[in-house]
């Protein structure tokens, strides 16, 4: 699928360079001539937008690492120290942790394209299943982030996260024992968080690698989900996806700049501005935004171990979506049943957000467990089935055909 | 088009449910907004509210908090309370700092702009024992305190750029000390506030009328004060904040400009094949080129 590589360089060096290693020729196949649908809308370009994000938190981090000090009595002063003593240090910081949340939004909506225009389906499995990998890599660096500030969430958040292992039967104390390096949160979990805080990016870059390779082996899916058939259905990827892309970049950049200068601290918990202090609980212990649907559905189950199951499953399931849709129709365009399934678990990730930030009580409980219900249930019971029973829509000849194809 | 309205029914009764839902949160009233100078993606500190504050913090807040990132020196920072540097020294010189002289002997010196304020205990039990509860260092308070917005007002504050939740608070504690309530007993030490959460606090009422003096004809009324010592504490926790506010308009204006160069260079080079589409879809596309 890759473009074919028609690169000849006419400087003498890359000649010379290309004979020995045809990194040249990977770059123009890959970037350049690369062909993509030429139907793709601007979904599309979050794929960009992440790669962006990934370099900008990559390049802000290790920065703020030159400053940051992994110790539990300096942590949250050298946080301070940088906010006011380093030159700009105030928009590394602000950049870094607003750039987590939009570096979240960004994913979960290439995350809800790809299951709306199944993206996930044959040939493209390994594809979607590389992306779950990034996705749980980017909660795990995430979540260690935020602890590193140690503040009073951070370090609540440290201890309620690491203690759901102890839900383990038999086996659960000891392994907390093992990730805290201690019998509590303390000096040796916060060097190991950061160790890992740092190595993790890197380990995502590689696998994001590794999802751009499959990607382009199998190709770009696209809104009305059929294979290209020829060339009339595609465009270069430079010019037309990187102006695109550019474009879409930049947009996204105006919502992240409105975060960073003027609402830096709407998304950072009051409470994280307390220095860490293990003799006093929060009133409430909430986790960022991005991880409060999955903290609803552990609220959600009464037993403490059923809950760290249902947890875990509720990011493990997508793994499997490939094989639970049972439907040979990729894009929701052409499947009306799916299309109101799909906005509805769309309504029930958003609500468990919502109630993830709620206190578990009354009827808050009562809704996320209904919500918790639909999530697994769109996997379990409604993909499977409506493969079978629903009635889809003709597919058009090709992608462009689709394009003429009034809306 | 049934699909959409179903759809719309649904999360508008999703949206009624979650909002019927009851309060947590009982009988807490919330502070009452403030105007703020710094508020706004234009605002900016007030010199002269930051001088006031830092007065009242001198003689009053500082008896008991601490500050302990701030430094004499931070005085005379762009953007903050506007001290030379003359004045920050002149400040630095009139406090006591313990160090160790070159024997290794404990001594008090006079203090240097790159000294940090001086806490007024040794240590947190020792703030405890004399205060009932350590009161909190100062130097990220306004930013560490704030209150629940709720739905759907969380999702206008992303518009309406709403950030000053902490000083908003301060206020609202420092002004809101009443007579105990009837039937209301609290604990031993504590003092009724009607916006503490639980209303029992610990510091005793610090502020009144007329207790500081402003040589600046500004009025010295509680409420003046709690705004001004408020507006301070904000700029303690957050110095930067002008400087954020004139470069994030700059960045801003930037990738507005960029975004559109680059719409209509994309809308340029996807001209020819954007074509058929076009015509498809009854639109000239000889009008839709640049």
């Amino acid at each position: 699928m890759s473009g074919h590589s028609t690169y000849q360089p006419n400087n003498k060096f890359l000649q010379w360079l290309e004979t020995r290693l045809p990194i040249g020729g990977l770059i123009h196949s890959s970037f350049v001539t690369y062909p993509t649908p030429r139907n793709l809308n601007y979904w599309w370009t979050f794929g960009g937008i992440l790669s962006f994000m990934l370099a900008v938190q990559i390049v802000t981090g290790v920065v703020l690492a030159m400053h940051y000090t992994a110790n539990v009595d300096l942590a949250f002063k050298s946080v301070e120290m940088i906010m006011r003593d380093v030159n700009y240090g105030w928009l590394l910081r602000y950049t870094h942790a607003s750039g987590a949340s939009m570096f979240f939004l960004a994913v979960y909506i290439h995350m809800f394209r790809g299951i709306y225009y199944g993206s996930y389906k044959a040939p493209r499995e390994v594809l979607w299943i590389l992306g779950v990998i990034i996705y749980l890599l980017m909660m795990a660096t995430g979540f260690m982030g935020y602890v590193l500030v140690w503040g009073q969430m951070s370090f609540w958040a440290a201890t309620v996260i690491t203690n759901l292992f102890s839900a383990l039967p038999g086996v659960g104390e000891t392994i907390v024992t093992w990730l805290w390096g201690g019998y509590a949160v303390g000096n040796p979990t916060l060097n190991r968080f950061f160790s890992l805080h740092y190595l993790l990016p890197f380990v995502i870059a590689g696998v994001v690698v590794l999802h751009v390779w499959a990607l382009h082996v199998v190709g770009q899916n696209n809104p009305a989900g059929i294979e290209v058939k020829s060339a009339k259905d595609t465009v270069p990827f430079t010019p037309y996806a990187t102006a695109k892309d550019s474009f879409a970049i930049a947009v996204f950049c105006i919502l992240f700049a409105w975060i960073v200068f003027y609402i830096p601290n709407y998304l950072i918990h009051p409470d994280n501005y307390i220095p860490a202090n293990p003799a006093v609980t929060p009133a409430e212990i909430v986790p960022e935004w991005y991880y409060l649907p999955f903290y609803a559905i552990l609220r959600s189950i009464p037993d403490k171990l059923l809950g760290v199951v249902a947890l875990f499953s509720s990011i493990l399931i997508l793994a499997f979506l490939p094989w639970l849709d049972t439907s040979r129709v990729r894009s929701a365009r052409y499947r009306p049943l799916f299309k109101q399934f799909f906005w509805l678990w769309v309504i029930a990730c958003v609500g468990l957000g919502y109630l993830g930030s709620k206190p578990p009580e009354g009827a808050y409980v009562l809704i996320s467990r209904i919500f918790t219900a639909y999530y697994f249930g769109f996997f379990i019971i409604i993909l499977p089935l409506l493969g079978i029973f629903e009635k889809t829509k003709p597919l058009p000849n090709s992608i462009s055909d689709s394009v003429l194809q009034k809306a | 088009m049934t699909m959409t309205r179903t759809l719309i029914a649904l999360s508008f009764a999703a949206g009624v449910s979650l909002a019927a839902l009851p309060a947590s949160a009982e009988d807490q009233p919330t502070p009452p907004r403030q105007t703020w100078s710094f508020a706004g993606p234009f605002g900016m500190y007030d010199q002269a509210q930051l001088q006031r504050g830092f007065k009242i913090y001198r003689e009053v807040c500082s008896n008991c908090h601490s500050m302990n990132f701030l430094s004499f020196r931070n005085l005379a920072d762009a953007g903050g309370p506007g001290f030379s540097e003359a004045q920050a020294a002149a400040v630095a010189a009139e406090y006591k700092i313990k160090d160790v002289d070159d024997k290794g002997q404990p001594v008090e010196r006079t203090g240097r702009p790159a000294d940090y304020f001086p806490a007024p205990f040794p240590n947190e039990a020792a703030a405890a024992a004399a205060n009932g509860v350590a009161p909190p260092d100062m130097s990220t308070l306004a930013k560490a305190r704030g209150y629940t917005r709720g739905f759907p007002w969380f999702i206008f504050d992303i518009f309406t750029q709403y950030q000053e939740l902490g000083p908003d608070y301060i206020h609202a504690i420092l002004t809101g000390y009443e007579e105990t309530p009837k039937g209301v007993k609290l604990p031993q030490g504590g003092h009724y506030n009607k916006y503490f959460p639980g209303h029992n606090i610990a510091m005793p009422q610090p502020l009144q009328d007329g207790q500081v003096k402003y040589d600046d004809g500004t009025p010295e009324t509680l409420d003046q004060y709690a705004k001004d010592v408020a507006a301070f504490l904000m700029w303690a926790s957050e110095p930067k904040l002008d400087q954020r506010h004139r470069v994030g308009f700059q960045v801003i204006v930037f990738l507005i400009v960029l975004s559109g160069l680059l719409y209509f260079t994309k809308k340029k080079i996807w001209h020819e094949a954007e074509a058929p589409r076009e015509a498809a879809h009854g639109q000239d596309p000889a009008k839709t080129s640049l």
